[in-house]
C-alpha cells in the first residue's frame, strides 16, 4: 500500500533565501555597470553586496498575507467611523487644520517615497536590498492610499481637503515637504537612502508620527488613530532598513563616512525645516495637546537621537552639524511660523486663529524663557487689531528660502529679536536663504538648487503675474470657505449646529 | 562638480528676472519688528523711484506696526545685502544700484514697542 508522504514544508530560513537571495543572477551579456548604472556615481564603494543583512527576512508571500490582514482590520474601523458620525467626536473642528496640513503636505510625501523605493530597489545591486526597498516602496503607497482614505470622510462635511492633490502641487507651505522629497528623489540611490530611509524614516520620523498619531487619539478622530496602527508595524521595518542601510555603507568602506557624513547634516537641516509645520500643528492646532513641541523634542530628539549618535559614533560619525542651531530654535519656531501662518492665512487651505488667553496661558508654562517675552505682545497686538474690525493681514507675502523653500520666517540662532538674513551669488544670481544649515546645503549643490520652484516668486510670473485671485483659482482654494481665521468660518459653524444636534434637542 | 550627477549638468534658475515682464523682485524687511513674519516680496519696475517704494507699497505694509507713524524715513539706517548703505530717494532702482532679489532692510533705533530687547 502506498502511503502518501506529506511534503516537508520549507523552513523560514531556507524559503528566504529561495525567494529573494536566489532570485538574483550574475549577468552574462551586459556587463553589471551597464544593468545598475547609478549606483556608482555618488562616490560610494560597496565591496560584497552578500553582505546587506536583513533582520526581518520577510518574503513576499507573507508579506501579502499580513498586509491583507491589516487592511481588513483598517476598513472595518474607518467604515464604522464614517457610518457613526465619528467626525462629531472631535473634541473641536480646529483639530482639522492639523489634519489638512497633513493630507496636503505629509501623505504626498508618502507617495513620493514609494516612488523613490521602487526606484531605488531597481538600482542597487544587492537582491537582499532590492526586496526590502520594494517591500517599502508597497508600503509606502499603501500608507498613501489608506490616509487618504481615511480622512476622505472628512471631505464630506469640511472645507480645506477637496483638493489636497492641487495644494500639494502649487500651494506655498507644502512646498517644503514637497521639495524635500523632490530633492531626495532625484540624488542617487545611496543619498536616497539617507535621505528618507535613515534621516526621515530613522531620526525624524517619531517626531512627525508619534505626536501626530497620539495627537489623533487626544482629540477623537479614530479614523487617524487607526492609520497610525496599521502603519505602525511597517515603521518599524523601514527604522530598520535605513539603520542597516547605513551601517552597510560604513561598513564596507573607510572613504564612504565622510560621503555619508555630509548626507547626515544636510538631511537633518532639511528634516528639521519640515518639522516645523509640525510643531505648529502640536503647539497651536490641537484643541486637546499632547505635549509641547519642546518635549517631544526632548524626547524623540535628544534622547532617542543622542543615543543613536552615540551608537553610530564607533564609525565615526558625528551628530548633524545643525544639531545646535536646531536646539536653538527649538523654543521659538513654532511661534514664529504660527505667526506667518495667521497672517497670510489669506493663502491657506486651512483656518488658523489667534490663540485665546488660555491657550497662551499654556504657551507660557510650556515655553516659559520664550513666550511671554517674545510672542505674547506680537499675538495681543493682533487681537487688539481683530478686535478693533481691522483684522492683521499680511499682503507683502513673504522671501521664501531658495533651500528649504520656506518662508524666512526664523531668527538668528543667537538673536530672537533678528530675522536671519542669509544670502549668496551664484553665477551673478541672488540667492537668499533662512539659515546657515540651508545655505550650505545650496553651495554645496548649487546648480540643483537654482532651478527650486518657489511659489512666492513664481506667482508674480506667467500665467498669474501677481493676481491673487487668479493665483486661489490655480490653487483650488475657495476663498471665503477654505481659507481664513476659523473664528466666523463655515467649519465653525457647521461643527457647532451638528454637534448640537447630536447632543440636544435644540 | 556643483552637483552630483553621472554627466555634465546645468541647472536653468527658475526665478531669472527675464520672467517677471519687465518687473523685478525686491526684498525688504524691518529690522526687530517680527510683527511681519518674513521678509516683504515686492515685485515692481526697476524705473520705479525709490522714493515711490518707500512712500507706496512699503509704507503701506508696515502700517500694522504701532511703530509704522514713528518712523521718520529720513534718518532710517539702511543695509543692502546685509551692507549699510545710503539710498538716494529720487533715483531710481536702477540707479540706486538694487538689482533683482536684492534685500533691503532699514533700521529705526530705538522704535521697538514690540520687541522684547535681546
Amino acid at each position: 500500500m502506498d502511503m502518501k508522504v506529506a511534503k516537508k514544508k520549507l523552513g523560514t530560513k531556507e524559503k528566504y533565501r529561495l525567494m529573494t537571495r536566489d532570485l538574483g543572477w550574475e549577468t552574462t551579456y551586459q556587463t553589471k555597470e551597464d544593468v545598475f548604472p547609478y549606483v556608482g556615481y555618488e562616490g560610494i564603494k560597496i565591496h560584497d553586496w552578500d553582505k546587506w543583512e536583513d533582520p526581518f527576512r520577510l518574503t513576499m508571500d507573507s508579506y501579502w498575507k499580513y498586509q491583507a490582514e491589516k487592511e481588513r482590520k483598517f476598513y472595518a474601523i474607518i467604515d464604522a467611523h464614517a457610518q457613526n458620525n465619528g467626525h462629531l467626536n472631535l473634541t473641536d473642528a480646529r483639530y482639522l487644520s492639523a489634519l489638512k496640513i497633513f493630507l496636503q503636505a505629509i501623505s504626498p510625501g508618502e507617495y513620493a517615497a514609494h516612488k523613490g523605493f521602487a526606484r531605488v530597489g531597481r538600482e542597487f545591486p544587492g537582491v537582499g536590498t532590492q526586496v526590502a526597498c520594494q517591500m517599502q516602496a508597497i508600503d509606502e503607497i499603501r500608507h498613501a492610499q489608506t490616509q487618504i482614505h481615511a480622512m476622505s470622510n472628512y471631505n464630506r462635511y469640511y472645507n480645506g481637503f477637496h483638493a489636497f492633490a492641487d495644494t500639494r502641487d502649487r500651494i506655498w507651505y507644502t512646498s517644503v515637504a514637497r521639495s524635500f522629497f523632490d530633492d531626495s528623489m532625484s540624488a542617487g540611490p545611496f543619498e536616497f537612502m539617507i535621505a528618507i530611509g535613515f534621516s526621515f524614516e530613522y531620526v525624524l520620523t517619531n517626531l512627525l508620527f508619534v505626536p501626530f498619531m497620539s495627537g489623533a487619539a487626544y482629540n477623537g478622530d479614530m479614523a487617524t488613530v487607526t492609520f497610525g496602527f496599521s502603519a505602525q508595524s511597517d515603521e518599524a521595518r523601514h527604522m530598520t532598513l535605513g539603520l542597516e542601510c547605513i551601517k552597510f555603507m560604513l561598513e564596507q568602506d573607510p572613504d564612504n563616512l565622510p560621503i555619508v557624513q555630509e548626507w547626515i547634516d544636510k538631511w537633518f537641516w532639511r528634516g528639521f525645516r519640515v518639522l516645523g509645520l509640525v510643531s505648529t500643528m502640536m503647539d497651536y492646532m490641537l484643541p486637546k495637546r499632547v505635549m509641547s513641541w519642546r518635549e517631544a523634542w526632548e524626547i524623540y530628539g535628544v534622547e532617542n537621537g543622542g543615543a543613536l549618535f552615540k551608537d553610530l559614533a564607533r564609525y565615526g560619525i558625528k551628530p548633524p552639524k545643525g544639531w545646535d542651531d536646531a536646539e536653538k530654535a527649538i523654543d521659538h519656531m513654532s511661534h514664529q511660523f504660527m505667526l506667518g501662518l495667521y497672517q497670510w492665512s489669506f493663502g491657506t487651505a486651512f483656518h488658523s486663529w489667534i490663540p485665546s488667553e488660555d491657550d497662551m496661558d499654556w504657551l507660557s508654562a510650556k515655553y516659559p524663557e520664550t513666550f511671554d517675552k517674545y510672542y505674547r505682545p506680537r499675538w495681543k497686538h493682533i487681537k487688539k487689531l481683530a478686535d478693533a474690525g481691522t483684522p492683521f493681514k499680511n499682503y507683502g507675502l513673504a522671501k521664501l528660502c531658495q533651500t528649504c523653500q520656506l518662508p524666512c520666517v526664523f531668527t538668528e540662532p543667537d538673536d530672537p529679536t533678528l530675522t536671519c538674513h542669509r544670502e549668496t551669488v551664484y553665477k551673478d544670481e541672488t540667492y537668499h536663504f533662512c539659515s546657515d544649515g540651508c545655505q550650505h546645503i545650496f553651495e554645496h549643490e548649487p546648480e540643483k538648487y537654482v532651478q527650486a520652484w518657489l511659489p512666492m516668486p513664481q506667482l508674480f510670473q506667467d500665467p498669474i503675474q501677481g493676481d491673487l485671485g487668479e493665483w486661489m483659482k490655480w490653487v483650488s482654494l475657495i476663498d471665503g470657505k477654505d481659507n481664513g481665521d476659523y473664528a466666523g468660518s463655515e467649519d465653525q459653524k457647521n461643527f457647532e449646529t451638528w454637534r448640537g444636534m447630536a447632543t440636544s434637542n435644540q | 562638480m556643483a552637483v552630483a550627477a553621472i554627466k555634465e549638468y546645468v541647472g536653468v534658475p527658475r526665478d531669472l528676472v527675464a520672467n517677471f515682464n519687465g518687473k523685478q523682485l525686491v526684498y525688504a524687511s524691518w529690522d526687530r519688528h517680527l510683527l511681519f513674519a518674513a521678509p516683504f516680496l515686492l515685485c515692481v519696475p526697476p524705473e520705479m523711484p525709490f522714493g515711490e517704494l518707500v512712500n507706496g507699497p512699503l509704507s503701506m505694509l508696515v502700517q500694522a506696526d504701532p511703530d509704522a507713524a514713528a518712523i521718520d524715513w529720513s534718518t532710517v539706517e539702511w543695509l543692502k545685502a546685509n551692507q549699510p548703505w545710503t539710498p538716494d530717494f529720487s533715483l531710481s532702482l536702477a540707479a540706486n544700484g538694487i538689482g533683482h532679489k536684492a534685500q533691503l532692510r532699514f533700521r529705526t533705533a530705538g522704535v521697538n514697542t514690540l520687541s522684547a530687547k535681546a
